[in-house]
């Protein structure tokens, strides 16, 4: 009992710090606080429209940290995963804009180019890794850059639009073959990322395949003297992270955007990184962690629009609360481990 | 008695034109207490460039008229990449906008679709060409979103001039962003301007002019996607450059002149966008050509006030009687100490050329880089052909398209 209380405490610790760390920065800036917070909520989730705005870059976001998931169980630091989305978005660009066909044929076939794209992309980094022996962070760092240069390419390039706004992006895409909307929110790509997290928690939690990605992960040698094959693990890894990450550019590109522009990622890929290290990689936390993350970016604007504060406010917000989580995080795995030092002394003594 | 009849007749147009004044006068006066528009800038509103020009005219507004702004800065997909203009816009029309600038030529979906959404609402796209009803991008449905965009082309054609007036060794680089019928208009009107002050003006033999168009890919550096303006602003000066002209938002190009003047080089530089981007190395800058928006959007944000508000597309040029006015000037060249005084009484009448219609630089015969004719003998560039500026000119070295 006590010891349950005690463990909400410390979970609850962390939000009640940071939310005096966040007043007490407000009023530096002399904004109201409870005016900023209640901003913030009715400028995200507060309404109808703002909520469907707000889920539409959470699905992106999410997609992105449930294919993380995958490639860290097996021990991969995929920083190639912004190439992914990008490559997933262009492919689906090529789709929308290249192909004829009526609606019902070219946006699933968006979404498979994208997936394939994201895939290919994931794959490389994967041979890099595994046949090359050149660590993933350096190869999908370099994957990225020429991702995001073949994008910044193509759109003043060949796929260049007539006029002076060239830098804008492609032309817009014809509306039929956008992601569908009800009532203005885009129950497609809602539809994807729920049944991608679901299905991604049931593949770490309950499946044979999970396991072993995770042995891959704990002890890669050890898994591999257990008969797993671990090259092919983590290009399956590589292979299913891409092809969610290939989802969420589909998204950004099809349903946010409605053409590729230079920044098609969004720099979702690399705050994906940053959920899933908070969720701790539990893929059950990854939804509500994303969702939080962005009702602040997308509710943060009011704080500049209503108030007029400076625009970095919104991000030095963010870096309290997760500054507070990771800190939370450190203290408890510290308790942790001084508990198991104690019990170890207490062995020894008796 | 015919003659007294013209004299009344006379004096009563004159009582009637006086009131008439009078009226103008009393319509000048407008009152923006209580007016409330939005400023949507595509860079922090500090950046010492484009979006700072934008931020510095809204400020103008609300000295000028009393009126409240509302900004949001950095509304773009790398800064934001969980908001759309379209978005912004819908937020600001709920604050009680009144009259919307969207202010990057980036902003042409977002705004357009704004637009649309909100058609009781007067908007300005600045730098497009949305409400010009001979531009390729003209949008009739839209009467509610107007156009504006400083001529920069004549700031343009000063800014070659004090290079061509201070070039030793015969050999500009121009630091150019990405290539799109805006940056190579501007290319073009630096070159005819150091063509002409360098060949006219100084005597020299026109081919001697080196005048070499690098392209970085945007406009500013995006590590590992542009090339870096750093290096290409190097490579001019080693390739035998001792002016390298910015075409970009940032002021690596006057960086570099500034170290390689340090080191001891006779090089000089002329950043773009801002009023004050001399500062960061006065001595070697020969001035900087910068946008002034806020005569234009102070005109727009009257006409809606009193409720003449009309979608237009308008390319507001210098005051050549006061090019640096505050008030009047909606281009501007400052003047850089690196200039000297012989160049700088050169340049001066090369302006007074331009103000007067003495000097007129887009007239034929001007071919296009692959040697088509863009103007023929005589022929002064109208707007369209200005605006839609296809190629490179003949004589200059460097791409006309990315592909």
């Amino acid at each position: 009992m006590n010891d349950r209380m005690r463990r909400i405490g410390l979970a609850v610790l962390p939000i009640v710090l940071a939310a005096a760390v966040a007043v007490l920065l407000l009023l530096a800036v002399d904004a109201p606080p409870l005016r900023s917070f209640n901003l913030v909520w009715n400028g995200s989730l507060g309404t109808t429209n703002k909520l469907a705005d707000t889920l539409l870059t959470w699905v992106p976001l999410v997609l992105a940290a449930a294919g993380l998931i995958i490639t860290f169980a097996a021990g991969l630091w995929n920083i190639g995963i912004e190439g992914q989305i990008v490559i997933g978005a262009i492919l689906a660009t090529w789709v929308a804009r290249e192909v004829p066909g009526e609606a019902y044929f070219i946006i699933p076939a968006t979404l498979l180019a994208g997936m394939i794209g994201g895939i290919i992309w994931g794959l490389l980094a994967g041979v890099l890794r595994v046949y090359g022996k050149v660590n993933e962070i350096f190869g999908g760092l370099g994957l990225d850059f020429v991702a995001t240069g073949l994008a910044v390419y193509l759109i003043i390039g060949p796929w260049q639009r007539a006029g002076v706004a060239s830098t804008s992006g492609t032309d817009l895409f014809r509306a039929e073959v956008w992601m569908p909307e009800v009532g203005g929110f885009s129950w497609l790509a809602l539809t994807i990322a729920v049944i991608a997290v679901i299905a991604v928690f049931f593949l770490m939690r309950g499946t044979a395949f999970g396991l072993k990605l995770k042995a891959v992960g704990a002890n890669n040698r050890s898994a591999f003297l257990l008969g797993i094959p671990t090259d092919r693990y983590m290009l399956a890894a590589f292979a299913l992270c891409g092809a969610l990450a290939g989802l969420a550019g589909t998204v950004q590109a099809t349903a946010f955007h409605h053409k590729l522009v230079p920044s098609i990622s969004g720099g979702y890929g690399f705050l994906g990184i940053l959920v899933v290290l908070l969720a701790a990689f539990r893929t059950a936390w990854i939804a509500p962690i994303a969702l939080f993350f962005m009702a602040l970016s997308v509710g943060s604007t009011q704080l500049s629009l209503r108030l007029g504060l400076d625009s970095a406010i919104g991000g030095v917000l963010q870096g309290v609360l997760v500054l507070f989580a990771l800190l939370a995080g450190g203290v408890q795995a510290k308790r942790h481990l001084g508990k198991r030092r104690v019990a170890g002394a207490t062995l020894v003594e008796s | 008695m015919k003659g007294k009849y013209w004299a009344k007749f006379l004096a009563i147009i004159t009582v009637l034109a006086m009131l008439a004044g009078a009226c103008g006068d009393d319509d000048d006066e407008v009152s923006g207490e209580g007016f409330t528009f939005g400023m949507i800038l595509v860079g922090p509103q500090n950046d010492r460039g484009w979006s700072q020009a934008h931020y510095e005219a809204g400020e103008y507004l609300q000295e000028q008229l009393g009126a409240t702004m509302i900004v949001l800065d950095k509304v773009n997909g790398a800064d934001r990449p969980e908001i759309t203009v379209d978005q912004v816009v819908d937020d600001m029309v709920a604050q009680g906008a009144q009259l919307i600038f969207a202010t990057s030529d980036d902003m042409k979906d977002g705004i357009e679709l704004g637009a649309a959404n909100h058609p009781d609402v007067p908007m300005v796209w600045s730098s497009g060409d949305s409400a010009w009803a001979d531009g390729e991008g003209y949008r009739a449905d839209l009467d509610n979103l107007g156009n504006e965009m400083g001529r920069m082309y004549y700031a343009k054609q000063i800014a070659g001039c004090a290079a061509g007036l201070t070039t030793e060794t015969g050999n500009i680089g121009y630091l150019g962003p990405l290539i799109n019928d805006e940056t190579r208009r501007l290319a073009n009107s630096v070159y005819l301007g150091a063509q002409y002050c360098w060949s006219e003006v100084r005597g020299e033999d026109p081919a001697a002019l080196t005048f070499s168009v690098n392209w970085i890919g945007f406009w500013f550096n995006i590590p590992g996607v542009t090339l870096d303006p750093t290096q290409v602003a190097n490579d001019f000066f080693d390739g035998g450059a001792d002016v390298v002209i910015s075409g970009i938002d940032t002021t690596e190009a006057l960086v570099v002149a500034g170290q390689r003047s340090d080191g001891g080089d006779a090089v000089w530089a002329v950043p773009y966008d801002y009023e004050g981007a001399c500062e960061e190395k006065p001595e070697i800058c020969l001035g900087v050509p910068y946008f002034n928006w806020g005569p234009a959007y102070l005109e727009v944000t009257k006409s809606v006030i009193k409720g003449e508000f009309a979608a237009e597309w308008n390319w507001f040029g210098p005051d050549w009687d006061d090019l640096n006015s505050l008030n009047t000037s909606g281009v501007g060249f400052v003047e850089g100490d690196g200039l000297s005084d012989d160049s700088a009484t050169a340049l001066e009448e090369f302006i007074d050329g331009l103000a007067g219609g003495d000097i007129v630089l887009f007239t034929g015969p001007l071919n296009y880089q692959d040697g088509t004719p863009y103007l023929t003998d005589g022929e002064v560039a109208s707007d369209h052909q200005l605006w839609y500026t296809k190629q490179l000119l003949e004589g200059m070295i460097g791409a006309s398209a990315s592909n």
